[in-house]
């Protein structure tokens, strides 16, 4: 029997849910998507819930996603930004969220720049989590918008194969892709310079492959990822010239392959760097889909998550 | 009075349920001159099963489908999310028009509080200001009614305990058409 509620009180990770329950959100979004792409795009559902955006880290596209979302599904949101708050005066973590929950908040979206914050939030509060990004560890709705995009696109992911290109040790997105597309039972590839490769990633049953070319002949779908410039505390490539020429994806490469793959970037995108201005506005690429299924997808998200039992 | 508690009490036989079908499009053939303004609509899930032998029905009458049909899922607009005991999981919506200055026609296989018709009325806002909502269903309980609700075309009223539940089955779906009368708590 399909499941009707989500198994889990908190989205934290891909790792911590179910295939269930990633196919009860894929489907929900779907029936999502079509109330956005009404003349009036608002659902009364979650009207009488509150949200904090609480985002410790910058964020335009996830923030933006998120509040829409909630707007869309008719809750009240209140935004919190970590620079323009007491958090620049030493408050902590817990007394913050505890402050925010205190003006009767239901649900905490949350971005932190530390990995398993939202962890230590889960075990110490009552409102629902949603991880929007922590560190360098889950970007759950993004792999799941991700997913979306890819069934969309392709159908089924089973047995889909599904290149992951570029800086995949900052990379949270990886991870979460990592495990949805398991989870979905895709097979998944990791591709990048040996320096931004974790070292025992092969461990969680992914391919490793330093040839982008062969990546691409392998692959049915490429997602390729920003070079996190912000992140390059040590020198991990040459040059962002050295990393276009030998990992950028580019028109030539793409037509040199004898099939045509889908394209996706979760942005924001360097153009010229991991990817060429003509692939990032193709028809293969699926760019823009992503963002508007993101909003989709995260309506999904908080509407079960406000919606579960107990 | 129930002859079982697993069969239930027949209340429209698979004989008597194809003439209800037929007498409700009579109905609105009789109250709808322009059918061109007319939408007609069946609330997810169990209402578009009644809507689809509607819809059928009156296209074999007519010889042709002037008027349109969509489906309406109203899982979102529900007012007990969040307060029922288990989450409802939502079905599609296709409606591919706006329903601004049209005649709507909500139908629904069993018309028992009147909650599923309010929130599909508010449903309905998202997709224009129809000129105006009437109401089919299969099977009226009509002393059961939390709102002040009412069916303008209906199969069968049915007098029953708050307790009981009343199934309509769909041969397409179940086996047979017809409807029948438990005398327990519904599974669903």
């Amino acid at each position: 029997m399909s499941l009707s509620q989500l198994s889990t009180k908190h989205l934290l990770g891909i790792k911590y849910i179910t295939k269930e329950d990633i196919e009860l959100i894929l489907k929900t979004a779907t029936e999502f998507k079509e109330v956005i792409n009404r003349p009036i795009k608002k659902v009364p559902s979650l009207r009488d819930v509150t949200i904090a955006n609480v985002f410790f880290e910058n964020s335009t596209r996830t923030r933006i996603s998120f509040e829409l979302a909630e707007k869309r599904l008719s809750a009240d949101t209140i935004n919190f930004s970590a620079s323009s708050s007491s958090v620049s005066k030493g408050e902590t973590l817990l007394d913050t969220v505890n402050n925010i929950l205190a003006m009767k908040v239901d649900m905490i979206v949350m971005r932190h720049p530390a990995p398993g914050a939202h962890h230590f939030l889960a075990k110490r509060i009552d409102a629902n989590i949603v991880n929007a990004g922590d560190g360098t560890h889950e970007h759950p709705t993004q792999a799941l918008l991700d997913a979306y995009s890819m069934q969309e696109k392709l159908g089924t992911l089973e047995n889909k194969n599904v290149v992951i290109i570029g800086d995949i040790l900052h990379s949270r997105v990886a991870l979460s892709n990592i495990f949805c597309l398991q989870k979905l039972g895709a097979n998944v590839m990791v591709c990048g310079p040996a320096t931004l490769i974790p070292r025992h990633i092969a461990s969680l049953g992914v391919k490793v492959e330093h040839n982008v070319r062969k990546a691409l002949e392998w692959c049915d779908v490429a997602n390729v990822l920003r070079i996190q410039l912000e992140r390059q505390d040590m020198r991990y490539i040459p040059s962002l010239r050295e990393y276009a020429l030998y990992f950028g994806i580019n028109k030539t490469l793409l037509d040199s392959l004898n099939k045509e793959i889908v394209i996706m970037h979760p942005g924001p995108i360097n153009r010229g760097v991991e990817i060429t201005s003509d692939v990032a506005d193709s028809g293969q690429s699926i760019i823009l889909d992503q963002v508007e299924n993101g909003v989709a997808v995260r309506m999904a998200v908080l509407y079960l998550l406000a919606g579960r039992v107990g | 009075m129930f002859l079982d508690m697993e069969q239930g009490k027949l209340i429209i036989s698979k004989e008597r349920f194809g003439l209800t079908i037929q007498r409700l499009c009579h109905q609105i053939l009789e109250r709808h001159v322009h059918l061109e303004d007319l939408c007609l609509i069946g609330i997810q899930e169990r209402g578009v099963y009644l809507a689809e032998r509607i819809k059928n029905q009156l296209v074999n009458m007519l010889g042709s489908q002037p008027f349109d049909y969509g489906k309406l899922d109203i899982t979102f607009y529900r007012d007990d999310f969040r307060r029922r005991d288990t989450p409802l999981k939502a079905a599609s919506t296709e409606m591919n028009f706006i329903v601004e200055g049209r005649n709507v026609l909500l139908v629904d296989d069993v018309l028992y509080t009147g909650r599923t018709v309010h929130a599909a009325i508010a449903a309905l806002q998202d997709f224009g200001r129809p000129s105006s909502i009437e109401m089919l269903c299969m099977v009226d309980r009509r002393f059961n009614r939390h709102f002040p609700i009412k069916a303008d075309y209906k199969g069968v009223a049915v007098d029953a305990l708050d307790e009981a539940y009343v199934r309509v089955r769909w041969k397409e779906y179940h086996g047979e058409d017809q409807v029948l009368l438990f005398s327990g708590k519904s599974d669903s």
